[in-house]
């Protein structure tokens, strides 16, 4: 499903991301651990296709389709979806009427008519209800105001609304206690199925005890110094990164 | 004698008293302007001996008047001699009756802005007094609003149907000489509409005009005047489209308000003249005079969605003469390429306990111009007034300019003035999102835009409210890329 192959990325002049490759088959979770620094949103950056995010060497193509020949929003009708670490805020435009407006255009991009009003509404207090997203904050403006924890549910409903193929996660576990936490994980789970696959960042064990991974990556200065299985993510709670660092790339 | 007889003798006798006899015959006027310019524009309209005078005390008053320079826009000087300021249909025959006959292009601007004129008419319950190249036509619901004793009606006619309002309020708000384009446009005002709301009648439907330029060289100078009785309430909008063209046009109009003792009068404006093409050429100047004045617990809120012309110029204002009335103004302008806009409001607080309130949205791309400039002067008497004004500009790219003239003047140390202001650009972080989520980049520009302008646009009535977004969206297009 997304194939990156030898991805040599520079940002502002400077190469931050230096041969990585990755494969993620239809179904497969697999979750991107790393110190701060080491290029994780910089890959799911590079994977959307933001502005400034220059590939220089390497592929990447989704689905058999290359990447770099689409601009971010073809990619995101394509099936991309990335769940930013710092969702942003748009001040005065309608949390409920941005989402309808997106999955719209994704329709449209696949020769399906547009949902109207009353069709979305329904399907958004479906979507509401698996994040357990008050309505309220549904219908605000979207992220203005909201607090770290809300914005991150938000994001994961507008994940459940558009049910991409591939769901990139940054740090969808900052800043949330505990119970959000929980009901986020539970959220996120039920979107698992055989045909979408996902991404997880994170920095914790503690979400991978909840959306168990098929592979743990280790990403350092750019590249993945390591693959392996569930365990690894505790071996690295125990160790941290830097023993990794020392070792030849997997 | 009949009524059209009289008014002939009137002219007559005044074309005496001016010195010259002018032809009412010929439907266009050739360029330039003198008093017989203004005769002939009075004469045409069979207008009482009064108005002629009044029309040539603005001219001559006009004369003495120099061309305004303070604000922050540029253009070659205007040769008002180039102007013809006058121009008919051959024969009523000729003009549009109904809706169905109105210009094609008019109506596929508003089809493509996703709102058919005729369903907005018709459907949204709209009466439409439209002013087509100088004379008024297609006048509907006038019945139902009669029965409520509302008036409302081109101004020529109001002038031969209602003399005495007219006479009583015209010039009451905005006089004669108040400045340079006012006393051109009363001096020379080809039509307009006139609006009055009887004692504690609230209009049932919301009034609205459409204007539009056609014949070349014919600058338009509508003059409308709306007078919301006591306890009156009356919503009116006003709507502008111009087809392309290639030479630069006047326009200057005047508007005039007033709200008696606890009267409501909303006034929504959507302006979408030409502006000119990406380089600069063509376009409508747009030189306006809006004024309201409100008398004890009166309410007047301007709320305007400025688009179009080459430059505007242009400044709602409340003069809050009564106490406990309050003014407001809700304002979008956006420019593009070329355009330039200095656009504002002034309140001036004169009665106790007034208020006024001031919410600017000004976005510009291309290599355009805009400045806010606001005047909030609280009188000494305004014991209590309260002002709050907020400009907030939005630059798009880095060739725009955005300028904001706040002039505050106090002489009651009792009233409280806060102001606000600030200048952003649409963050990259926010266009990404709005892409990633799988919207183009022009759709996120205009929704991020939208959402900039969303205080203002509430103000604005529903299916209104619905255009105005529209066409920021068309207006949009090409401006980010
Ligand atoms: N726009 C940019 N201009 C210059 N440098 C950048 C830019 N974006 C990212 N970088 C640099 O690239 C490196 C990788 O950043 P990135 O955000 O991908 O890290 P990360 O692994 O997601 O870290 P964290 O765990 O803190 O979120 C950092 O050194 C960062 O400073
Ligand atoms: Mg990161």
């Amino acid at each position: 499903m997304l194939e990156i192959k030898d991805v040599h990325a520079t940002v502002g002049g400077s190469e931050i991301l230096n041969g990585l490759s990755l494969t993620v088959n239809p179904g497969e979770v697999h979750a991107i651990m790393g110190p701060n620094g080491s290029g994780k949103s910089t890959l799911s950056n590079v994977i959307t296709g933001r502005d400034g995010y220059e590939v220089t060497q390497g592929s990447l193509s989704f689905e058999g389709k290359n990447l770099l020949e689409m601009p971010p929003e073809i990619r995101a009708r394509e099936g991309i979806f990335l769940s930013f670490q710092y969702p942003v805020e748009i001040p005065g435009v309608n949390n409920t009427y941005f989402l309808k407006a997106a999955l719209n255009a994704k329709r449209e991009h696949h020769g399906l008519e547009a949902l109207d009003a009353i069709d979305f509404l329904d399907l958004a207090k479906e979507k509401r209800e698996l994040v357990e997203l008050d309505e309220k904050l549904a219908n605000r403006n979207v992220n203005e105001g909201f607090s770290g924890g809300e914005k991150k549910r938000n994001e994961i409903f507008q994940m459940a609304v558009l049910e991409p193929k591939l769901a990139i996660l940054d740090e969808v576990d900052s800043g949330l206690d505990i119970d959000a936490l929980r009901v986020i994980a539970k959220g996120i789970n039920s979107l698992r199925s055989p045909e979408r696959s996902m991404i997880l960042i994170t920095h914790y064990q503690r979400l991978l005890d909840y959306i168990q991974p098929d592979f743990i990556h280790v990403l350092s200065e750019g590249r993945i110094v390591r693959s392996g299985g569930k365990e690894l993510a505790l071996e690295l709670e125990e160790k941290g990164y830097s023993w990794l660092e020392k070792e030849p790339a997997a | 004698m009949s009524d059209e007889n009289r008014a002939l003798q009137e002219l007559a006798d005044s074309d005496y008293k001016y010195g010259f006899v002018s032809d009412i015959e010929a439907d266009t006027l050739p360029p330039g302007l003198n008093e017989e310019t203004v005769a002939f524009i009075s004469a045409k309209k069979e207008e009482p001996a009064w108005l002629l005078d009044w029309r040539m005390k603005a001219y001559r008053h006009w004369l003495k008047m120099e061309e305004p320079t303070w604000a922050h826009v540029g253009y070659p000087p205007i040769d008002y001699q180039g102007v013809s300021y006058y121009s008919a249909p051959k024969s009523p025959e000729d003009g549009p009756k109904s809706l169905d006959e109105v210009d094609p292009e008019l109506l596929a601007t508003y089809e493509k802005l996703g709102i058919p004129l005729h369903e907005r008419a018709a459907l949204a319950g709209i009466a439409v007094d439209a002013v087509f190249d100088s004379v008024s036509v297609a006048t509907t619901f006038k019945d139902e609003l009669s029965k409520k004793g509302i008036i409302f009606g081109s101004f020529s006619d109001s002038v031969k149907e209602h003399p005495d309002l007219i006479r009583k309020y015209l010039g009451s708000v905005v006089p004669q000489g108040d400045n340079f384009f006012a006393a051109l446009n009363s001096a020379v005002f080809s039509d307009g509409s006139f609006c009055y709301i009887p004692k504690g009648v609230r209009c049932p439907m919301e009034l609205s005009t459409y204007f539009r330029i056609n014949a070349a060289t014919v600058g338009q100078f509508e003059r409308t005047l709306l007078v919301a009785d006591e306890d009156a309430y009356v919503s009116y909008l006003e709507g502008c489209t111009a087809p392309m063209r290639d030479e630069n046009q006047l326009h200057a109009a005047v508007v005039e308000l007033v709200a008696l003792d606890g009267a409501q009068i909303k006034y929504s404006t959507v302006q979408n003249w030409y502006p000119g093409n990406k380089d600069g050429v063509g376009g409508i100047y747009n030189f306006v005079t809006k004024r309201g004045k409100c008398m004890n617990r009166a309410k007047i809120s301007w709320t305007q969605v400025e688009t179009g012309s080459a430059i505007t110029w242009k400044y709602p204002s409340c003069i809050l003469q009564g106490d406990d009335s309050v003014g407001e103004f809700y304002s979008v302008a956006m420019t593009a390429n070329h355009q330039q806009a200095d656009t504002g409001s002034k309140m001036i607080h004169i009665g106790k306990n007034t208020k006024s309130h001031i919410i600017s949205k000004g976005i510009s791309s291309g290599k355009s111009e805009q400045a806010y400039r606001g005047l909030v002067k609280i009188q000494r008497g305004a014991t209590g007034a309260r002002n709050y004004s907020q400009c907030d500009s939005l630059l798009l790219g880095d060739q725009c300019g955005a300028h904001t003239f706040p002039y505050i003047e106090v002489k009651n140390p009792s009233s409280v003035v806060e102001h606000e202001a600030s200048t952003s650009k649409i963050s990259e972080d926010q266009l990404f999102y709005c892409q990633q989520r799988g919207l183009s980049q022009e759709d996120s520009v205009s929704m991020i835009v939208n959402g900039f302008c969303k205080e203002v646009l509430k103000e604005l009535p529903m299916e209104f409210a619905v255009e105005a977004q529209a066409l920021l969206g068309v207006s949009l297009e090409g401006a980010v890329g």
